[in-house]
């Protein structure tokens, strides 16, 4: 102890003056950041969770007929449009995601510099700033109008909603597959692998989680949008399982219709189906992050 | 049984002194790779110049020099992994067992099956131990599970780390250590029972232990397969190598290009003991590189 003592003191704090300052003031505005991004976040659960967990029922989420819109709240559900929006996504997600992976391997594996994955590249960027109202639009001129009145359907709507998903699809797959480091394609290789085997037993296995967050990113984006569907679905008020023939409804587009009636009781369901779709996307998530923990199991 | 095998141990450290006293027109392997005049560009850029050599069966053949010299680009050219980058061109002539290599009608997939590659760094696939080991087999249309286990085990006996990982095959590869990834790739390339195994510097990112423990597999796999080593380690060159190529970089101070020339090719002991070109003999001596 008395050795130590002797000892002159070292000032081991950080410097003081101006160079503290500046960290302690660095330090504060990111956690002030923090904050402030957690309110918009959490208003926006808040406030749906609090004007939408009282229209949330069994019967809201099943049963098949949405009521008029100047009924109050208990009658009817909008177990419609829950199916509505389950079967468009659903197929929507069957059209993209495969397409869109095979895509992202031709540009990322296969197409090299060549001029085509260089056109697909570009093409699948300027896609994704498309505003997802013109992708509606598209849908409505070239498969709906031909097709007049039975041409709104389902299927119309999973097409607008793939042609929405495939270019984000793309480029996050395309974005992951870039990520798998070079050395493992080439002890690949060096074992007397084909360029297909490479593809199919390293580089997908070793991007597989990042290509199924992308996806299901791109799943959940497209199962919230409405603008897409109000020219495709058409809007009834009754469950159509059938997606390739006759109008359907979805959630956004109940969201949409019912919002803007000024009677309590759709304002409710507006609510109760805003929660609802809310509640589809972080169930979605959810799968999403099991699924990807199982599959990177052997990543660390 | 414990007797012949200390034995065998003690003599591995003279195999380089044994191979030093036979002279080159002793017993050697038949040629297992022929070059001649092979160079090798790289879009415009011309890597290596006109390399010339033969590499014989059972034989360790080490490459050395300096970073640049063209050393790892030869290595690649022998199992067609340049073919991987886009621009790399070949010219001259590589013969694998009298077939040439750079030929039209060959496959670059067959001749990698026969000519396995270890790489600097140690890059096990992130899949399980077993895993690792049963994909070249498995690429190769083995499906079979207990000749699939037998392969592993095998393979992981001959690379030494049989003992280390065997009550954890199913976990991640790339929980073992550095070493122990390195030794699994060997064992990965062992899997396959290739012909030629090539080796681009395995041991630079290896502490001395493993490094010896590497090269005393080396040792014990030599006798069944043809190895070729880059090595920035001299002393690891004198330590395992039956022949040493020495490679250095030319330069054209008027148009500011540098290319890789093999310089002097012979016995490990006759490059280090004896070099005929002065540029050897001051790299070998660590007056350069």
């Amino acid at each position: 102890m008395a050795a130590v003592s002797n000892q002159p003191t070292i000032d081991l704090r950080e410097p003081g003056g101006w160079r503290r300052r500046k960290n302690q003031i660095a330090t504060f505005v990111m956690y002030l950041a923090f904050v402030i991004i957690l309110i918009p976040l959490g208003l926006v659960i808040f406030e749906v969770i609090a004007k939408g967990a009282k229209a949330i029922s069994w019967q809201f989420l099943t049963n098949s007929t949405i009521p008029p819109n100047v009924m109050p709240l208990g009658q009817g559900g909008m177990g419609a449009a829950v199916v509505g929006t389950l079967e468009i996504t659903g197929f929507a997600a069957l059209i993209a995601v495969p397409l869109g992976i095979l895509g992202a391997v031709y540009i990322g594996e296969y197409g090299g510099k060549s001029w085509l994955a260089k056109v697909v590249s570009f093409m699948a960027d300027v896609m994704v700033g498309v505003p997802s109202i013109v992708m509606g639009l598209f849908i409505f001129t070239v498969w709906v109008i031909p097709r007049g009145l039975n041409g709104l359907s389902g299927l119309a709507g999973s097409l607008a909603l793939a042609c929405l998903m495939l270019p984000l699809i793309i480029r996050s797959t395309y974005e992951m597959l870039r990520l798998v480091p070079n050395h493992l394609r080439e002890a690949s290789y060096a074992l007397g692998a084909t360029k297909s085997r490479v593809t199919l037993t390293v580089v997908l296995p070793a991007a597989l989680s990042g290509i199924v967050s992308g996806s299901l990113l791109a799943i959940a984006r497209a199962a919230g949008e409405t603008a897409p569907l109000l020219f495709t679905i058409g809007a009834v008020e009754s469950t159509n399982t059938n997606l390739f023939s006759g109008a359907t409804t979805a959630l956004p587009a109940q969201i949409f219709t019912n919002a803007l009636s000024p009677y309590v009781g759709a304002e409710d369901r507006a609510w109760g189906a805003a929660l609802t779709l809310i509640a589809i996307a972080f169930i979605l998530l959810f799968v999403a992050r099991i699924v990807t923990a199982r599959f990177t199991r052997y990543a660390r | 049984m414990d007797q012949p095998e200390q034995k065998i141990k003690l003599t591995l450290p003279e195999t380089t002194v044994e191979a030093a006293e036979k002279k080159d027109d002793g017993f050697t392997g038949a040629s297992v790779f022929e070059a001649k005049n092979v160079s090798i560009y790289y879009s415009a850029f011309r890597a290596v110049t006109d390399v010339s050599l033969t590499i014989h069966e059972n034989e360790i053949t080490a490459f050395i020099g300096p970073s640049g010299c063209g050393k790892t680009t030869v290595l690649r050219t022998l199992n067609r992994m340049n073919d991987l980058i886009v621009g790399a061109r070949v010219e001259g002539d590589i013969h694998y067992r009298g077939a040439s290599l750079y030929e039209r009608s060959v496959s670059p997939t067959a001749v990698r099956r026969r000519i396995g590659m270890v790489f600097q760094k140690p890059n096990p696939f992130p899949k399980s131990i077993y895993d690792n080991i049963a994909y070249g087999p498995r690429i190769n249309g083995i499906r079979n599970k207990g000749r699939l286990d037998e392969i592993v085990e095998r393979s992981l006996r001959q690379a030494a780390l049989w003992d280390e990982v065997k009550d954890r095959l199913n976990k991640s590869a790339l929980g073992i250590s550095g070493g122990q990834q390195q030794r699994l790739c060997i064992a990965r390339t062992l899997s396959v029972e290739p012909d030629v195994i090539l080796m681009d510097e395995p041991c630079s990112a290896l502490d001395p232990i493993a490094t010896g423990r590497i090269e005393d597999l080396m040792h014990e796999i030599k006798s069944r397969y043809t190895i070729v080593i880059v090595t920035h380690n001299m002393q690891q060159a004198t330590r395992v190598s039956d022949r040493t190529a020495f490679y250095s970089v030319l330069r054209d101070d008027k148009s500011d290009t540098r290319t890789g020339v093999l310089v002097e090719y012979g016995r490990t002991a006759q490059i280090f003991e004896d070099p005929h070109d002065t540029r050897t003999q001051a790299y070998v001596t660590g007056r350069v590189g």
